[in-house]
């Protein structure tokens, strides 16, 4: 018998098998992202070809359509053109078209970046905020309001559709940022405030006490002590809510139109000539997914001590 | 530096009472120990000195100017935790000058007076260390230092060196004691370890169910117990009592017990009943073979220097400091006998020592 490891210590197999297990959910995992982002570098035939091409010429045709609007026109008036300038221009008169000026898509992903940004900030701040009272302050009905701020979740957040279409209506804040700020907040602040409040609680708090010994107020030593502690927990928590704002596609369909519309409503409507121009679509959806996977990578470290907070005193 | 003043000072948490009806007088300079069991109020008592916990009632005077219900902030006073709580997301140096940055000194006075404070605890050398990468002594030294740094009117202490292993307690126990006469800074210092507060205090507050039982110096506290608590609470083993059926009378000097007349010193108190309690220590008593309460050898611990014999007799188990070279057997018969007259009667009813020659 290999006495050589630790009791406690899985054997050789038990972690190969995980490990077989985690590499073979990975690979499942990634097809689909692959798949994405090999189209976003298809052109629009490759792209419908069948059977599919898994090897094909790449082309950025799919990113120069998603950037731009364009317009077909006849040979006799593209040779009367001026040779293109740019690599995207002539790419675009190689398809007998030429651009007409750029595409909505930077806009709506600026627009996913305020609100999605934005929301996490605010469900962030205000949870941890209310996270911090409900974990120090003696609270009347601590645990009714806490049990009523879970149960916010308790339904589908499309449930209540129609109401808030109403009265975002009434109250002129459908369309606008501030709206769908307000919106993705209400939605994430009661995992906020749990999330936090577990992280809170594991803040001794004489670290407050001794802040407030040495001439800090309560609230300057939330900022100065608490919450450079609870940096974990507002790491994960900023994940969380982020990767929810970021993807929300159902309110923003109905809440959104111009002004306001982030990117998940807006990519799928991206219309080539005959149909989905799935190259740009391909093209978009690989940009909107990088935000969060920076925003995540630079978090990991954080996100990791996170989930296993607890288990483990430092 | 100032003294510190509590007056009829009280806490409640809700039903329960932590501390009632405290009164105390802390003098400017002086080491003071707030001793006791868990649970005795020590702890609230400092807090509500602090400033973290409000007074239910009650008035707490920091020099002439009366803080009850000031913010912890507003008090100028320092607290070492029990857990330290220095700051982990800063370094040694940062912890130090946090309460000073609050106070709004110039960046070179802090650093002067930082550095201070970090010659005099010998911390010097790691400034610039991480506290995660700090010892248990080097941490307690730390937090002492954060306290020191805002010249404060009063330093409390939480049990700090309740953490601590053996070897390092000892070692603080003495830099504490050296740097409180080096700095004759007002020292308040909770703690359950009696030996602690015995080599630190220049006086002790003795608690116990949120009253002040006995505020004295740790001789008298010791030799002079003002209750039944103090007497079997200090001292290693505590004090025995024998459990007498007699009332006292003034001017009193001997006892019968079990047919055997004891000398006790001449007493000035009449005992309120009939059942009071004879207080000896292990070390004033001695085995002899007459004129004693009679026993047998339950137990024998060795202590190094001395031994201790638990006699077991009809008023129960009666423990005997005596020299090492006593040798008795288990189950052995022998007598047990004052050796001297330190003996103090404590009355039933009250459980509070009665006046007598020896306790005046």
């Amino acid at each position: 018998m290999d006495t050589s490891r630790s009791y406690l210590e899985p054997s050789s197999f038990s972690k190969k098998l995980a490990a077989t297990i985690i590499i073979v959910y990975t690979v499942i995992t990634l097809i689909p992202i692959s798949w994405m982002v090999m189209t976003s570098f298809k052109n629009v035939n490759s792209a419908i070809s069948y059977p599919p091409e898994v090897l094909f010429e790449p082309s950025l045709e799919g990113y120069v359509n998603l950037f731009t609007n364009r317009s077909r026109q006849s040979q006799e008036y593209l040779d009367s053109l001026p040779a293109p300038e740019t690599w995207y221009e002539e790419l675009v008169r190689s398809r007998e078209m030429v651009i007409t000026g750029p595409s909505k898509f930077l806009g709506r992903y600026s627009n996913s970046m305020i609100i999605g940004f934005g929301s996490t900030f605010a469900s962030v701040f205000l949870g941890a905020l209310a996270a911090y009272a409900f974990s120090r302050f003696r609270v009347p009905l601590k645990d009714d309001l806490l049990f009523f701020i879970l149960s916010t979740r308790m339904f589908p957040p499309i449930a209540v559709a129609v109401p808030i279409f109403i009265m975002y209506r009434k109250l002129g804040l459908g369309d606008t940022h501030l709206g769908m700020i307000i919106l993705y907040t209400v939605v994430n602040l009661s995992l906020a405030v749990w999330l936090l409040k577990g992280f809170m609680d594991e803040i001794p708090k004489e670290y407050e006490e001794a802040a407030m010994i040495d001439g800090y107020s309560r609230l300057q030593a939330f900022f100065k002590v608490v919450l450079p502690q609870a940096m974990t927990g507002i790491a994960a928590t900023a994940i969380f809510c982020m990767i929810f704002s970021w993807n929300e596609y159902a309110f923003a369909v109905l809440l959104t139109q111009f002004n306001a519309q982030t990117a998940p409503p807006f990519i799928p409507t991206i219309i080539g000539e005959g149909g989905l121009d799935w190259p740009a679509i391909g093209a978009g959806t690989t940009l909107f997914l990088l935000p969060v996977m920076i925003f995540t990578i630079i978090l990991r470290k954080h996100l990791l001590r996170g989930i296993t907070f607890g288990a483990v005193r430092k | 530096m100032s003294k510190i003043k509590i007056v009829n000072l009280q806490k409640s948490f809700g039903d329960f009472t932590a501390v009632k009806n405290s009164n105390l007088t802390i003098n400017d300079k002086e080491f003071f120990v707030l001793l006791g069991p868990s649970g005795c109020g020590k702890t609230t008592t400092l807090r509500m000195i602090a400033g973290l916990e409000l007074p239910t009632s009650g008035e707490i005077y920091l020099g002439d100017e009366e803080v009850g219900m000031l913010r912890a902030s507003e008090r100028d006073i320092a607290f070492v935790f029990q857990l330290f709580a220095l700051y982990p997301h800063m370094n040694v140096k940062n912890n130090l000058s946090f309460p000073l940055k609050m106070q709004g000194y110039s960046r070179s006075e802090i650093k002067t007076r930082v550095e201070e404070a970090a010659k005099l605890l010998r911390i010097d050398h790691i400034l610039n260390s991480n506290i995660s990468s700090l010892s248990g002594g080097d941490r307690q030294r730390v937090a002492l230092g954060r306290a020191l740094v805002r010249r404060p009117k009063a330093f409390l202490m939480d049990e700090p060196l309740g953490t601590l292993d053996a070897e390092f307690r000892e070692l603080m126990c003495l830099e504490l004691k050296k740097l409180h006469i080096d700095i004759g800074a007002t020292t308040v210092y909770v703690t359950h370890d009696q030996l602690e507060a015995m080599s630190l205090a220049d006086r002790i507050a003795v608690m116990d169910g949120g009253e002040i039982l006995q505020a004295d110096e740790p001789s008298v506290i010791y030799n002079k117990p003002a209750t039944k608590f103090v007497a079997s609470f200090i001292g290693s083993p505590g004090m025995n009592f024998i459990s007498i059926d007699q009332g006292i009378s003034n001017e009193q000097s001997t006892l019968n017990i079990e047919g055997t007349n004891f000398n006790i010193p001449k007493q000035y108190e009449i005992s309120k009943g009939k059942k009071n309690s004879f207080g000896i220590r292990p070390e004033n008593l001695s085995l002899t073979n007459e004129g004693g309460l009679k026993g047998s050898v339950f137990g024998v611990e060795y202590l190094g220097s001395r031994k201790i014999i638990t006699v077991k007799t009809n008023f129960g188990e009666i423990k005997v400091k005596t020299d090492i070279s006593k040798s008795v057997k288990i189950n052995e018969n022998v007598q047990v006998k004052p050796s001297n007259d330190n003996i103090i009667i404590f009355d039933g009813e009250t459980d509070k020592s009665l006046k007598s020659e020896f306790m005046n």
